[in-house]
């Protein structure tokens, strides 16, 4: 079974709860869709089997040398990525989508597609089973497409070892990245936080998965800072028929088990959180 | 000035120091506009009670292809880098995968039938608002379920303010990755807000590499300090990077917040940690100019 823990935004306390989760399961297969900032690996120290080079794009060079400035390229370019100055054209990188347009229409051939390629995929192994996550290099594109392809890889391996579980730790937000997380999972739990900010967020992020028509459940994190508001979710939650598994209490320990680097499952073993997120697992997988 | 608010990483309250930023620069008596430029989920404005007075919409380049004009050359489709075209010559039949287009007119152009009209869709929107007295608050809003937010957030640096601010502040996406490039290039100073945790480390690391490599000034911020370990601290003093201020972990703060209060109005901590963040950028930029 695959669950993917996405939530509206950042910083609802998302990773650690996914974090928490993938130690309650033996044989896990976890993966961190978050490829822009990816960091469970710092709780897990995966072993790595394998490292893949991920190409997220090209970006369009320009032969000085070759270039007539005849202009024909800083036209067509929808991006505004090409300024001619002083008579040669010049390609803004950061603004480049990659399309090669202006690479097939240069009458002298003076651009070349270089393809980016330092985005990186690990495969490895960890204290609870299988990890596999991405980075993506800083500034490149195409997380989504960078999901896609972890997961297909997490699938295999999920397969070959026999993983009961699969736990995607997914982007924030609920852009393209985001959809590639929760295509084709079983199940959505969405982490939200008792603010009105969290609130409107975790309506987009439901908005969303509801289009995919995935069983869908919701935790709300650090109730204790608002209770109106944690209350006020709670209701929304059981007008639109969300389950809310869980309603987590403030904890300093959470912090503390990550500067420990453990989950909160592993820091502290005995507590309510631990058991709290226990029987919300237990909820979401049965 | 244009000053990005940023973090590695969502959530570190990054949004949360722009709010109280641009309302302790006002309070100096500072010409200062803010932009939300997290247009997946735009939220700095609901801070505010503004008034709505310009609304536009961004649109990007969408082909429609006639079915019925195509002479099935192909062409098109090898132009398009993104496979955003599904063509099957053998049944004649050609259309758009829309999710897909990234809007390059590329497929227009190589078109020689006249089977591809150029036409456009919405990404989303750039409004602004008025607040006492002056448009100083704007925020793009990308349309749910379009592929990159990337457009908007160029058209909301470009069309926010008409007038001149002298401090422009923009809340910029969370994370290093396009979207994040787009804000901070066209900033003049970036402000990394960080938590000093494990993840908030490694998030700022990538953040700081990210705009070395691009030749930007920034300093941080390190927000619900207390929580968490001494290493961000300890990162920065190493390297000299600017710690520019500290906002202390109190549920207090985090209440206010969470009921959509800009905190520093009614908190005195936070009043003097944003005042002196002000300051701090007033004197950088007279010193910059
Ligand atoms: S189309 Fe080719 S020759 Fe013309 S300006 Fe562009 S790069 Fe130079
Ligand atoms: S590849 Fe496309 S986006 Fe990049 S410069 Fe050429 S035309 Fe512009
Ligand atoms: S506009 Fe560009 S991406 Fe869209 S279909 Fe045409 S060639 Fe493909
Ligand atoms: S280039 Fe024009 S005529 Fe050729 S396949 Fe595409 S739409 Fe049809």
């Amino acid at each position: 079974m695959e669950i993917a823990v996405i939530s509206g935004k950042g910083g609802t306390g998302k990773s650690s709860i996914s974090a928490a989760f993938m130690s309650l399961v033996s044989n896990v297969m976890a993966v961190d869709c978050d490829v822009d900032a990816s960091n469970l690996y710092l709780l897990f120290h995966p072993f790595h089997d394998k490292e893949l080079v991920f190409v997220s794009g090209k970006h369009a060079k320009v032969d000085n040398e070759a270039c007539i400035g005849c202009g024909r390229c800083e036209e067509l370019c929808r991006f505004d990525a090409i300024e001619m100055t002083q008579g040669k054209a010049v390609i803004d990188e950061i603004s480049c989508d990659g399309c090669a347009l202006c690479y097939r229409i240069c009458p002298v051939d003076a651009i070349t597609m270089i393809p980016v390629d330092k985005s990186r995929m690990y495969i490895g192994t960890f204290r609870h089973g299988n990890m596999v996550y991405g980075r993506l290099a800083p500034g490149e594109e195409n997380s989504g497409k960078m999901v896609n392809q972890i997961r297909e890889i997490s699938k295999n391996i999920a397969k070959e070892k026999l993983c009961p579980v699969t736990i995607l730790d997914g982007p924030p937000g609920i852009g393209c990245p985001v959809l590639s997380t929760i295509t084709g999972v079983d199940k959505v739990v969405i982490v939200t936080e008792p603010t009105l900010s969290g609130f409107s967020d975790l309506k987009r992020a439901v908005e969303l998965v509801r289009q995919y028509s995935l069983p869908t459940y919701v935790i709300i994190n650090k109730c204790t800072l608002n209770q109106t508001v944690a209350r006020q979710v709670e209701d929304w939650c059981a007008q639109i028929n969300v389950p809310v598994v869980a309603l987590l209490p403030f904890s300093p320990e959470m912090v503390e088990a990550l500067v420990e680097g453990k989950t909160i499952v592993e820091y502290r073993p005995q507590s309510d959180m631990t058991n709290l997120l226990k029987k919300a697992l237990s909820e979401i997988l049965f | 000035m244009k000053i990005a608010v940023a973090s590695g990483k969502g959530g570190t309250g990054k949004t949360f120091v722009a709010v109280n930023l641009f309302h302790s620069l006002k309070n100096k008596g500072k010409c200062v506009a803010l932009a939300d430029c997290d247009v997946e989920v735009p939220n700095a404005l609901a801070f505010f009670e503004a008034d709505l007075c310009n609304e536009i919409e961004v649109t990007e380049f969408r082909p429609i292809i006639h079915n019925d004009q195509c002479v099935f050359c192909g062409k098109c489709v090898e132009y398009c880098e993104y496979h955003a075209i599904f063509y099957m010559p053998s049944s004649r039949y050609i259309r758009l995968l829309n999710d897909l287009c990234h809007g390059c007119a590329a497929c227009s152009v190589a078109c020689e039938s006249g089977a591809i009209e150029n036409s456009s869709t919405v990404v989303g929107t750039v409004s602004s608002y008025k607040y006492q007295n002056s448009v100083c608050l704007a925020e793009g809003r990308m349309t749910t379920g379009h592929p990159s937010p990337v457009p908007l957030i160029k058209a909301t640096m470009k069309n926010a303010f008409q007038d001149q601010s002298e401090y422009e502040l923009y809340d910029s996406p969370p994370g290093t990755s396009c979207p994040f490039i787009q804000t901070v290039a066209k900033s003049d100073f970036v402000i990394l807000v960080t938590e000093p945790t494990p993840f908030g480390l490694s998030d700022l690391k990538q953040a700081i590499d990210t705009l070395l490599t691009m030749g930007k000034a920034f300093g941080v911020v390190i927000n619900r300090a207390g929580l968490g370990d001494r290493e961000v601290y300890d990162y920065l003093e190493r390297n000299g990077y600017t710690l520019l201020a500290e906002i202390p972990f109190e549920e207090e703060i985090a209440r206010l917040y969470s009921e959509g209060k800009v905190v520093s109005e009614h908190h005195e901590g936070a009043n003097r940690v944003f005042h002196s963040l002000a300051d701090k950028l007033i004197a950088y930029g007279n010193s910059s100019n």
